[in-house]
C-alpha cells in the first residue's frame, strides 16, 4: 500500500493534499454544535446531486409532459418516491443548514478580517444556491411552480429601459413557457450545479488559507507550540471528522424522518397547490415562493408607497435586490474591535435578536395574504414594513453600533 | 495498561461506526441503483402479448412484438420441416445446446407443435434484423443447397428454419425463442413461461 | 449565547408548528386509514364504477391497484377493470376530453393527485354536499364548490335533496338539508360508503404512502444506532483534547 502511495505522490500531491486538509489541518478545539452546519451543506449537496442525476433519468422538460413526469417517478420508477422525496425535501434541508450556518458566521465575526473572501464566496453560493432552487422549483410544472416562476420573472420587468426586454429574454416567451422550462431544467441540472461546484471549492480553498474562526474569535495560529502546532488547535482529522460524523448522523435521521414520515411538512417543502398540473387560466389564491424565499419576498411586497420616483414596484424590488445585497457588505460595515459575539456589548447583541426575529417574521409574512392580520394588530403588510425597516437598520446603522458598542478585550487563548 | 484499553475500546467504535456507515450508504446506493431496472411503465408495455394465428397459413410468416423486440411466428408446411433434419453437419448447435430457448422448444424443430415455429427477428450477431428467405436452391439467391431460412444482411449470417445458426458466420447462436404459451390451437400468449401446449 | 439560541428557538417553533392552513371551511372530519385494507377495495369498486366514467387516474396502474389492495387478478378483471385490456394499462377514463368539455363545460380534472391537492376533508365534505339546484345546467349545486359543473353522480344511493337558505344582511346562510326522495342507503351506509371512497383516493395520491412509513421506521431506527455508535467515537476521540 505505502509503496502504491509513493508511486501517486510522486505523481500528485495526494498526502500532501490529505495533511493540508484533513491529517494536519489545525482547527479550533472549541467548536460548538453550530459548526456542524459546514460538513452537514456538503454531505446533502452530494445528496441532492446524486438524486438530481437519478431523477434527471426519467424527469422529461417539457410541459405537455413535466407533471405526469414526476408522477411516474412517484410510482412507476422502483424506489423513484424516495429519490423525490429526498430531492425535495434536501432543498428545504440545504436552506435551514444554509441559515444556521451563515446565523454562526454572523455570531461569532466570521465575516471579519482576514475573512472577507470566504463570507463573499459564501454569500455567492448563497445566491447561486436561491436561483438552484428557484429553476428548480418550476420543473414539477405544479400550479404553484408556474405561477411562483411569473411573479418572480416578472420583477425583472420592473427595471427601467431594460426590463421587459429582459424578461422576455429570461422566458424565452411572453409568458413561461415550454421554452422556459426547457432553459430552467438546463439551468438547473448544469449551469448552478457547476457554479456551486466552483465556488465551494473557493469557499474552502480561502478557508483552509486563513483557518477556521471560533466561538471565542481567537485566531489560534498566533499561539503555537515549540513544533510549531497551535496551542489551541485539533487535528481536523480523526477529531473532527468523528465529532462532524456524529453530527451529519444527527441531521440526517431527522431529514429521513421528514422524507419518510413528513415529506410536505404542512405544506412547507411541497405546497397543495402543486399538486395541480400548471394552469395559465387559474392563478392559486394566494402565490408564494417556498419558505426559504419568503424573507426577500415579503419585503418586495411591503413596499407599497406609489409616491416613490419610478413607482412602488421599482422600488419593492431595488429593497429586495438591496436586502441580498447588503450582506455582501457586512465586512466593512462591522466596525467592533471584537470579532465573537461572546465579548460584544448590548447593541450588536439586541440588534443581531432583533434581525434574528425580523428575519423569521418577513418569512412567516410572505406565505401570507399582506392584506390579512396574521400577528397581532396590524395587518401584515404593516408588519413586513417594520420588518423591512430593522433589516435595513441592522445593516445601515452596523457602522455606528458596533463602534459605539462596548466591548471586552478578547482573549489571546480559548476560555476554557 | 489503560491505554491499551482505550485504544481497543476506540478501534472497535471506529469498526463498528465505520460498518454502520458502509451499510447506510450501500443501502442507499442500492436503492439508487434500483431505480434503474425497468419501471412499472417499461414492465406493462412489455406484458405478454396475445396473438391469435387462426388466419396464419401453411409456409406464412407473421410479426408481433413483444418488448420491443419484433416476434416471429411461422406456420412451416411439410416440406420445410423435412428439411431441418438433413442439415446436421453444416450447423453451429444443431441439438440447441446453448440456452437460447425455453426447454420445452429444445428440440429439432424448436417448438412445442412441430409446425408452429416462434423465435425472436433478432440477429444474435449485432442484433440486426435478419429477413425470411424461403425459396430453395438457387432462386434463394444465396446458395444451391439453401433449404429456406434467415439470411442477415449486416454481416452475412444465415440461420435455418428453425432459427439454427450456420457453421462460419458471424452470429454465434441460434435465433432466441421467447418463452410463450399455447392457450388454445390457434391462440398464444407470448411472454409467459409455461410452455403449454393446449 | 446561550440566551439568544434560546429566544431563536421559541421563534422559530410557531413558524414550524403552524402549517400552511388554507380557507377556513366548515369542513367534516374524515377518518383516514391505509391500513385498511377492506376499506381501500371497496373505495377502489367505487371509484371504478362511478368516478372513472368520467375522471381519469392517470398516473395509476390497475396492476398497482390489485397489488397494493390484495385484488386477485380475476377479480380485477372480472369486476374492476372495464376500460382497459391489461392489468399494466393505467387508469384512464373511458369519456372522450372533448364530448366531457361538450357536456359540462370543462374537462373533469384528473383524479390521481387530487387528495394532495385538496385536504380529504374536502373531498369527503364536498361529495356528501350535493342538492338539488333546479336553475343549475345539471340540476344540480354544491355546498362546498357552489356552481360546480359536476352533476351528483352517487344520487341513487343519497337520494335527493335541497337546501335551505335564510337571507339576512344580503348575505345567504346555509340552513340544513331536506330529503325530498330516499336514497339507497341510509345516510351512515352513505357517509361510510363515502369515507370508503376518500380513503381510496389518499391511496391513489400516493400509493408509497402504504410503504413509506413501514421502511421508515426501519431507516430511523437505523440511523440512531448509528449515530450513537458515531457519539461514542466521537467522545472516546476527544478524551485526547484537553
Amino acid at each position: 500500500m505505502s509503496s502504491f502511495i509513493r508511486w501517486v505522490d510522486a505523481r500528485f500531491p495526494l498526502t500532501k493534499v490529505w495533511k493540508e486538509h484533513f491529517g494536519e489541518y489545525y482547527a479550533p478545539k472549541n467548536f460548538n454544535f453550530l459548526y456542524y452546519f459546514g460538513g452537514i451543506l456538503t454531505v446533502i449537496l452530494i445528496i441532492q446531486i446524486v438524486t438530481g442525476i437519478i431523477l434527471t433519468m426519467h424527469y422529461k422538460p417539457d410541459v405537455d409532459l413535466a407533471f405526469a413526469s414526476v408522477e411516474y417517478i412517484m410510482r412507476d420508477v422502483p424506489a423513484g418516491w424516495f429519490v423525490r422525496y429526498l430531492h425535495s425535501v434536501g432543498a428545504s434541508m440545504i436552506f435551514v443548514a444554509l441559515y444556521v450556518h451563515m446565523f454562526r458566521g454572523l455570531m461569532y465575526g466570521s465575516h471579519r478580517s482576514p475573512r472577507e473572501l470566504i463570507w463573499l464566496l459564501g454569500m455567492l453560493l448563497y445566491v447561486a444556491m436561491m436561483a438552484e432552487a428557484f429553476f428548480g422549483y418550476l420543473l414539477p410544472w405544479g400550479n404553484m411552480s408556474y405561477w411562483g416562476a411569473q411573479v418572480i420573472v416578472s420583477l425583472f420587468g420592473a427595471i427601467p429601459f431594460v426590463g421587459e426586454g429582459l424578461a422576455e429574454w429570461i422566458r424565452g416567451d411572453y409568458v413561461i413557457s415550454d421554452a422556459t422550462l426547457n432553459r430552467f431544467f438546463a439551468f438547473h441540472v448544469i449551469l448552478l450545479p457547476l457554479l456551486l461546484a466552483l465556488l465551494i471549492y473557493l469557499h474552502i480553498v480561502a478557508l483552509h488559507k486563513v483557518g477556521s474562526n471560533n466561538p471565542d474569535g481567537v485566531e489560534i495560529k498566533q499561539q503555537k507550540d515549540e513544533t510549531g502546532k497551535p496551542l489551541d488547535g485539533v487535528p481536523f482529522h480523526p477529531y473532527y471528522t468523528v465529532k462532524d460524523t456524529f453530527g451529519v448522523g444527527v441531521f440526517l435521521t431527522i431529514y429521513l424522518a421528514i422524507v419518510f414520515f413528513l415529506p410536505e411538512f404542512g405544506g412547507w417543502f411541497l405546497e397543495k397547490d402543486n399538486f395541480a398540473p400548471a394552469n395559465i387560466l387559474q392563478t392559486p389564491p394566494d402565490i408564494v415562493p417556498l419558505w426559504y424565499l419568503t424573507p426577500y419576498y415579503s419585503i418586495l411586497r411591503a413596499v407599497t408607497f406609489e409616491w416613490l420616483p419610478g413607482g412602488a414596484k421599482l422600488w419593492g424590488v431595488i429593497a429586495m435586490g438591496g436586502a441580498i445585497v447588503i450582506f455582501f457588505f457586512l465586512p466593512w460595515l462591522d466596525r467592533s474591535r471584537v470579532r465573537s459575539i461572546r465579548y460584544r456589548g448590548w447593541m450588536f447583541k439586541t440588534m443581531l435578536t432583533l434581525f434574528v426575529i425580523t428575519f423569521v417574521m418577513l418569512g412567516y409574512l410572505g406565505t401570507k395574504n399582506p392584506g390579512h392580520v396574521d400577528l397581532i394588530w396590524f395587518k401584515n403588510v404593516t408588519w413586513a414594513q417594520i420588518g423591512l425597516v430593522i433589516y435595513f437598520a441592522f445593516f445601515l446603522l452596523m457602522p455606528i453600533y458596533t463602534r459605539l458598542d462596548k466591548t471586552r478585550p478578547e482573549p489571546d487563548r480559548l476560555v476554557k | 495498561m489503560e491505554d491499551s484499553r482505550n485504544n481497543r475500546r476506540r478501534r472497535f467504535l471506529a469498526v463498528v461506526t465505520s460498518v454502520f456507515g458502509l451499510v447506510g450508504v450501500g443501502t442507499l446506493a442500492a436503492s439508487f441503483v434500483a431505480s434503474m431496472r425497468p419501471s412499472a411503465r417499461a414492465r406493462a408495455a412489455g406484458a405478454p402479448v396475445e396473438v391469435d394465428i387462426g388466419d396464419l397459413r401453411e409456409g406464412q410468416m407473421m410479426v408481433v412484438e413483444w418488448r420491443g423486440k419484433p416476434v416471429w411466428i411461422i406456420r412451416r408446411s411439410r416440406e420445410m420441416l423435412s428439411g431441418l433434419g438433413t442439415l446436421r453437419s453444416k450447423l453451429a448447435d444443431p441439438d440447441s445446446q446453448v440456452e437460447q430457448q425455453p426447454v420445452y422448444a429444445q428440440n429439432e424443430t424448436r417448438s412445442i407443435y412441430p409446425e408452429i415455429l416462434i423465435v425472436l427477428g433478432v440477429c444474435t450477431h449485432l442484433g440486426c434484423a435478419p429477413t425470411k428467405n424461403f425459396e430453395r436452391g438457387i432462386s434463394s439467391g444465396l446458395s444451391e443447397e439453401w433449404l429456406g431460412g434467415f439470411f442477415c444482411p449486416c454481416h452475412g449470417s444465415t440461420f435455418d428454419l428453425a432459427g439454427r445458426v450456420y457453421k462460419n458466420v458471424p452470429a454465434p447462436t441460434n435465433l432466441e425463442v421467447p418463452p410463450h404459451t399455447f392457450l388454445s390451437e390457434n391462440r398464444i400468449v407470448v411472454g409467459v413461461d409455461s410452455g403449454r401446449a393446449a | 449565547m446561550k440566551k439568544l439560541l434560546g429566544l431563536l428557538f421559541i421563534v422559530l417553533i410557531p413558524f414550524g408548528a403552524v402549517a400552511s392552513g388554507g380557507s377556513n371551511e366548515n369542513l367534516d372530519t374524515v377518518h383516514i386509514d391505509l391500513s385498511d385494507t377492506k376499506s381501500l377495495q371497496r373505495g377502489a369498486r367505487t371509484f371504478v364504477n362511478y368516478c372513472l366514467s368520467c375522471h381519469g387516474a392517470s398516473y395509476m396502474r390497475y396492476e398497482r391497484m390489485a397489488k397494493d389492495l390484495k385484488i386477485s387478478d380475476s377479480l380485477l378483471r372480472e369486476n374492476l377493470m372495464f376500460a382497459a385490456d391489461k392489468p399494466g394499462e393505467l387508469m384512464m377514463t373511458t369519456m372522450p376530453a372533448e364530448g366531457a368539455k361538450q357536456w359540462f363545460g370543462v374537462v373533469p380534472p384528473d383524479l390521481s393527485v387530487t387528495a394532495r391537492y385538496r385536504r380529504p376533508d374536502w373531498i369527503y365534505t364536498y361529495l356528501r354536499s350535493f342538492y338539488i339546484d333546479e336553475s343549475s345546467p345539471t340540476g344540480w349545486d354544491n355546498l362546498v364548490f357552489p356552481n360546480v359543473a359536476m352533476p351528483n353522480v352517487l344520487y341513487r344511493w343519497q337520494g335527493g335533496r335541497i337546501a335551505n337558505f335564510s337571507e339576512s344582511d344580503g348575505n345567504k346562510h346555509f340552513e340544513g338539508f331536506e330529503q325530498l326522495q330516499p336514497g339507497e342507503m341510509t345516510q351512515e351506509e352513505f357517509d361510510l360508503a363515502i369515507q370508503d371512497l376518500t380513503n381510496f383516493m389518499v391511496y391513489l395520491a400516493e400509493p408509497a404512502k402504504l410503504v413509506r412509513y413501514r421502511i421508515g421506521l426501519w431507516v430511523i431506527i437505523f440511523m440512531v444506532i448509528f449515530t450513537i455508535f458515531a457519539y461514542f467515537l466521537y467522545k472516546e476521540y476527544w478524551r485526547d483534547v484537553r
